[in-house]
């Protein structure tokens, strides 16, 4: 079941990028999140691939510090953008907020997820949500060194067919694996590698409802976002998530619609 | 509508389906779904984590249990504070010594220089004696402190024992309905308050945020540091033998720390049980893992980002304030200087509170910046009108005793520094972050009210009691 589009409309796209997420793409540059809990690295990988080409500012109308970064790969532009360092994108806070909003609505070309090597598992929450959202996200797993000495293996082609998208091991500390990361990036953002992320299995009274929810969803998202994800959203209650939905899909929060409709 | 009718469905309709079945379902649908990622999250780990036996890293648990345990976690603390002011005061008093005569020869100079360019004595007052032994001053006073006390919480910072220190007070937090982050900010309100207000950001609810923003003036900033450091030293140093002065004024300086942090809780507790009313939020803290500190970075950040941003601005308020304190105490209306007067007027006041006219006045002048109220106070006292160099601490202590100074002043002088309100600068942050002129009116209201109350109280049980 493929429920994304593979070309968002471009000129709607460099709107919504610059006017809710201040986020200035110049024309053919691929947009890049960078996500990732707090404490695993993401400045330093951020730092590793932008270098000196960042700026930093807010994310408009919110005191969260926001921070872009450019770097050419293979002669393609790209933009970094650095979410705030999150534990899920259930939007508890407004970090978490912000780093789903733009992962949601601000349609990246690709997403990076930074783990934390040492305590996988922990970190592992943010990248399966994150792969609900996006199909395009590679999974960095950061800290390696940390993770050797303290004796830590990990099965990474086990990891990557568990997850279904891209993995990278790194050390970014000490400049291992950004390479691979660039190159993977290059990969997922030109369509050159699609990803078939793995669905979470839900106990049965979630997938119960979202079963019965989906179809309406369906009609209501109509491609533009993962009805799946969408009805879950909604199942989890989460008010603040509506008002992001209709500000960026232009749908009507509207509960007078169906009064309305009653009366036609 | 336009005639072609689509089977429509629109976002409310969705969300009363979603809540309908929320609810038909005990609400739970939220925690299962989150319990759920976990579980799969857990699966995957367990199939691709493989921890060989390891018998090293047990050693930063055994430290965690140390560093935050019940009995030694508080302790360990103020000691470490202790300590680190202990290095300080101790650290910054040769470089301070220094760097004020290299100044204040400079002034010479610049003294001769104006008498050779024939320029008018009040240009020389206004622009010598005023603004550059202002500048003089300010720089010579806080700059050592500062140079030792941020690289040195830095580091505390770098090896990751705040988050430990958060940990530690985070239930203390908790009893008053705030939240365990406010720990972190009030640690970064030691460097200064405006950026513990700016760092109060971290906290997520905006009902916590206020109460951290509120009380974050009960952390005295490096700006209000040497006022205390120097008045600890010679009035309750300086009455035990010199070579214990120093643990003595460390030991002060950390009670008065104290002081403040109890005045944070309490503040935090009659606000989140009046105006903030609310249950805290529950709080995810990391304990990240010890690492070694990266000397580099700690020295950019400490001295670049923390140092010079904070004498940047100290050094901007410092200027006009020199100039405007030398004609106000050099402007004479009959027989008295106009800083004469206005301390007369205070007067009373300030012998309520345990201090005088002149200290009040220099507080009120001081609002710009904490660091230039002793300059001030020197300044007014002194007949000529001028800053004053000091050459040792016991200068200082003269001048004071010959105005009148006792314990009670000293006390409550470093009572008033502690709690009074906030500076310029600090009042504008919160009014940035809170986006609101009644929560920043409240958070000069709230810490000038208990400066008020809690010096009075200082002088008159002090007083009654034949004390002082």
């Amino acid at each position: 079941m493929k429920w994304y589009q593979d070309t968002p409309c471009r000129e709607t796209h460099g709107r919504v990028l610059r006017e809710h997420f201040g986020v200035a793409a110049e024309a053919g540059q691929y947009i890049i999140a960078l996500a990732g809990n707090p404490n695993v690295g993401k400045s330093t990988v951020f730092n590793a691939l932008t270098g000196l080409r960042q700026h930093t500012g807010n994310w408009p109308g919110k005191t969260v510090d926001n921070a872009q970064g450019a770097f050419t790969y293979r002669k393609k532009p790209f933009l970094l953008v650095d979410l705030p360092g999150t534990y899920s994108l259930l939007a508890h806070t407004v970090e978490e907020e912000i780093a789903r909003d733009f992962i949601c609505f601000g349609e990246p070309d690709a997403t990076v997820v930074v783990l934390d090597a040492t305590c996988l598992e922990r970190n592992l929450n943010l990248a399966l949500q994150v792969m609900e959202i996006t199909p395009n996200v590679v999974v960095c797993v950061n800290l390696m060194d940390e993770a050797n000495k303290k004796k830590i293996a990990i099965d990474f082609p086990a990891l990557e067919k568990e997850l279904g998208v891209p993995v990278v091991a790194a050390a970014a500390r000490k400049g291992e694996g950004l390479d691979a990361l660039r190159e993977t990036l290059y990969q997922v953002s030109t369509g050159a590698r699609q990803s078939n992320p793995r669905r979470l299995t839900y106990s049965a009274a979630v997938e119960e409802a979202v079963q019965k929810l989906l179809p309406n969803v369906q009609r209501l998202v109509d491609h533009k976002l993962n009805p799946r994800w969408v009805a879950l959203r909604l199942l989890d209650g989460d008010k603040a998530f509506l008002e992001s939905i209709s500000r960026y899909l232009d749908l009507q929060l509207n509960w007078e619609a169906p009064q309305e409709v009653a009366a036609l | 509508m336009n005639g072609t009718v689509k089977p429509m469905t629109t976002l409310a309709e969705v969300c009363a389906e979603a809540d309908a079945l929320r609810l038909s379902s005990g609400n739970a649908l939220g925690d299962a779904i989150v319990s759920d990622i976990y579980a799969n999250a857990e699966e995957i780990a367990r199939k691709v984590v493989a921890h060989k036996p390891q018998d090293k890293s047990a050693w930063d648990a055994k430290l965690d249990d140390i560093l935050t345990s019940r009995l030694l976690g508080y302790p360990i603390m103020l000691a470490l504070l202790g300590m680190v002011f202990w290095i300080t005061i101790e650290g910054a008093n040769v470089p301070s010594g220094m760097l004020a005569d290299a100044f204040f020869a400079f002034q010479d100079r610049l003294t001769e220089w104006f008498q050779a360019a024939g320029a008018p004595a009040w240009l020389h007052g206004v622009l010598v004696l005023g603004l550059y032994r202002g500048l003089a001053w300010v720089v010579s006073v806080m700059l050592p402190p500062m140079a030792i006390f941020f690289p040195l919480f830095t580091l505390l910072e770098d090896l990751g024992y705040l988050p430990r220190v958060a940990f530690n007070m985070d239930s203390l937090f908790k009893k008053c309905k705030a939240c365990g982050k406010q720990a972190l900010t009030m640690c970064m309100g030691f460097g200064c308050n405006a950026a513990g207000i700016v760092s109060c950001r971290i906290i997520d609810s905006p009902r916590e945020r206020l109460i951290a923003i509120l009380t974050n003036n009960f952390v005295p900033c490096n700006g209000r540091f040497p006022t205390l450091i120097a008045i600890a030293t010679i009035f309750v140093g300086g009455v035990f033998a010199p070579e214990y002065g120093t643990a003595v004024a460390a030991m002060v300086l950390t009670g008065l720390v104290l002081l403040g942090i109890a005045a944070t809780f309490s503040v935090s507790w009659l606000l989140s049980h009046t105006i903030l009313k609310g249950e805290p939020s529950s709080l995810v803290l990391e304990l990240p893992p010890y690492r070694p500190p990266q000397v580099g970075a700690i020295i950019y950040r400490s001295l670049i980002d923390r140092t010079l941003f904070v004498l940047k601005r100290a050094v901007i308020m410092a200027a006009p304030a020199g100039a405007i304190t030398w004609i106000l105490a050099n402007t004479y209306i009959g027989d008295m200087s106009i800083i004469g007067h206005l301390a007369g007027w205070l007067q009373p006041f300030g012998y309520a509170i345990g201090i005088d006219g002149f200290i009040l006045l220099a507080f009120i002048l001081g609002l710009p910046a904490n660091e230039i109220v002793v300059p001030i106070l020197i300044m007014s006292y002194l007949a000529t009108g001028q800053m004053m160099e000091f050459d040792s601490l016991e200068e200082l202590r003269q001048i004071l005793l010959s105005h009148g100074w006792t314990w009670l002043t000293a006390v409550c002088t470093m009572l008033f520094c502690l709690l009074h309100w906030p500076c310029t600068t600090t009042l504008l942050t919160a009014y940035k972050e809170s986006g609101s002129v009644k929560w920043t009116f409240l958070s000069f209201l709230i810490p000038t009210l208990i400066a008020f109350a809690v010096c009075f109280a200082v002088a008159q049980t002090a007083r009654g009691l034949g004390l002082a």
